[in-house]
């Protein structure tokens, strides 16, 4: 799903021309170009000072604090997981590969709400766990592990659906002629593996953060929107909205159409790179 | 050491039980258990009392929105996500690289963000919303709302399948069809749809999928109203919120059945599209 440079060269009617790019260009100026200047519209509204103000407010301090904390669980070890889920499906050939890849793939096609709705279930009050955690004072749904675990599962596949086609590309040679030469398991895939499969890795990381800051609906569900403690950015975003506090709310908006922008860049810059690796 | 497993084939590489033996305990604890739990709670009801959940007015009148607004906002991306990609691919035009790297933007940007966004530019005192007042049409509130923000939400689906696509239709059939007398439309009818028909039914089903589970983007432009602009994760979570985790579990599973049926679809797609490319070669 890249983006592509490709432009077919070929005779063309003037009018048609001109009528497809304004239809374009309108249709994408209503839906999606509008939409994100007015975030930064709203979040600067009433001038500079107060839009960092609204940003130094202890609650959304701690907001973007638990956002950083949370994704600086679930990313590397998703990537662990990614990278390990590739090495087995791409360096190996064993019955059931097709099914492991469908059910890696399965969050893709889960609403987020449901993730979040099946942690609720096995750790809520009333769920499987509710009670026994209860007596053990260990609190999951409306804290912290259940905003991960909830991140965690819409995550999942990002890093190993990325690295999967990369590694399977890249073929088998190189790791077996490494290991024939008398190389250890660890030191094939960090000198071989890896530096041919970095850009696509860094892709997949890079996809995978940005969904684990922005993630809203399944936290929104494990969260409990407890104020300065258990609401991330994203949700921190809709407190604020729904009180009216509209500077305060695109402020923390505007942070993360920052994140959005800043991933399509990184990702422009890496498949520029990768794809220069390749042509050389 | 992988030699002695029969469902493996042996290979001098190193690390295959301790990959595939993470990645699938992983797999288990993060993915499988807690859907096996939404699976097994909702099943614990009595068939009856599961359908009457299911099927009790409110859940159908979200179902009616949910599905029907992913429906038409799928239709909606068919169409402008197909001109768009068309003018990517065969127009050069001031800005063609900003429009074409913009369009990846729904898969970047959190949901929340896009719908505060997009219920503030609708709203009646919005950016657009004063201006679609001046002619009767209200967008903010209603299940129009609801399709402006899946359609925002599905339309990257749409060109990303339909572009690599058109790039690969051969322009010397279309210039030997008209060469033969064929009309632009007759060309676009007969050679270009034709070619590009298997991507389009992958986008629009990607669109719809995604659209059917959407929540962040939806709610802040939907207005929330039962039976009227109430979509089934808002019901779900409204659910929670009341502590009826067995309401929530039976609607959650409705909800998991479609989309175990639109991944079954996708994959049914994508079978066809990789047949008719071999029938090609």
């Amino acid at each position: 799903m890249a983006a592509s440079d490709h432009l077919v060269r070929r005779q063309q009617n003037p009018v048609a021309r001109v009528i497809l790019i304004a239809l374009s260009v309108l249709f994408l100026s209503a839906i999606l170009i509008m939409p994100v200047v007015s975030v930064l519209a709203y979040a600067f509204s009433e001038g500079l000072p107060v839009y960092l103000e609204a940003l130094r407010a202890p609650d959304t301090l701690a907001a973007i604090r638990l956002t950083l904390t949370t994704a600086a669980i679930v990313v590397p070890v998703n990537t662990i997981f990614g990278v390990a889920a590739a090495w087995a499906i791409a360096k190996f050939d064993f019955r059931g590969k097709q099914i492991l890849i469908t059910l890696i793939d399965l969050p893709f096609s889960v609403s987020p709400v449901i993730a979040g709705l099946v942690f609720v279930l096995l750790f809520g009050a009333q769920g499987w766990f509710g009670p026994w955690l209860r007596d053990e004072g260990i609190q999951v749904v409306y804290a912290l592990p259940g905003i991960v675990l909830a991140t965690m599962l819409v995550t999942f596949p990002y890093v190993a659906r990325e690295l999967i086609p990369v590694m399977q590309m890249q073929g088998r040679e190189a790791e077996e002629a490494a290991v024939s030469l008398g190389a250890g398991g660890w030191m094939t895939f960090f000198r071989v593996t890896l530096p041919s499969i970095r850009w696509g890795l860094l892709y997949g990381i890079i996809l995978c953060n940005a969904r684990a800051m922005g993630e809203f609906g399944a936290v929104a569900v494990v969260s409990g929107h407890i104020r300065g403690l258990t609401t991330t950015m994203p949700l921190q975003a809709q407190v604020l909205y729904d009180e009216y506090d509209l500077v305060g709310a695109f402020a923390v908006a505007s942070l993360l159409m920052l994140l959005a922008l800043l991933t399509l860049v990184l990702k422009s810059v890496i498949e520029a790179l990768s794809a220069r690796r390749r042509r050389v | 050491m992988a030699t002695a497993r029969g469902w493996v084939s042996p290979s001098v590489l190193p690390g295959f039980g301790l990959t595939l033996g993470f990645a699938g305990l992983f797999l288990t604890f993060i993915v499988l258990i807690p859907l096996a739990a939404l699976i097994i709670r909702a099943g614990s009801l009595p068939l009856d009392e599961f359908w009457r959940i299911a099927t009790e007015p409110r859940a159908l009148a979200s179902y009616r929105l949910t599905f029907g607004a992913s429906f038409l906002a799928a239709c909606v991306n068919a169409v402008f996500g197909f001109i768009i990609a068309w003018t990517l691919v065969r127009y050069d035009f001031p800005g063609r690289r900003l429009v074409d790297a913009i369009i990846d933007l729904p898969f970047a940007l959190p949901t929340a963000v896009s719908g505060i966004a997009l219920a503030t530019v609708f709203a009646p005192n919005g950016w657009l919303g004063v201006q679609l007042e001046r002619i009767g049409v209200q967008v903010a509130y209603t299940w129009v709302g609801v399709v402006v923000a899946l359609t925002l939400i599905g339309l990257p689906f749409v060109v990303r399948s339909v572009q690599p696509a058109l790039e690969e239709v051969d322009v010397s059939i279309e210039e030997a069809a008209e060469s033969l007398g064929a009309s632009r439309w007759t060309v676009f009818r007969r050679v270009i749809l034709p070619t590009v028909m298997p991507a389009l039914a992958t986008g629009f089903t990607l669109a719809l999928a995604r659209a059917i589970g959407e929540y962040g983007s939806v709610i802040f432009i939907a207005g929330n109203l039962p039976m009227l602009t109430e979509i089934t994760p808002l019901l779900i979570v409204i659910k929670l919120e009341q502590y009826d985790y067995l309401g929530a579990a039976a609607l959650g599973l409705v909800m998991l059945l479609v989309s175990f049926v639109m991944l079954l679809s996708i994959n049914a797609i994508n079978g066809w599209r990789i047949r008719r490319v071999a029938g090609r070669r």
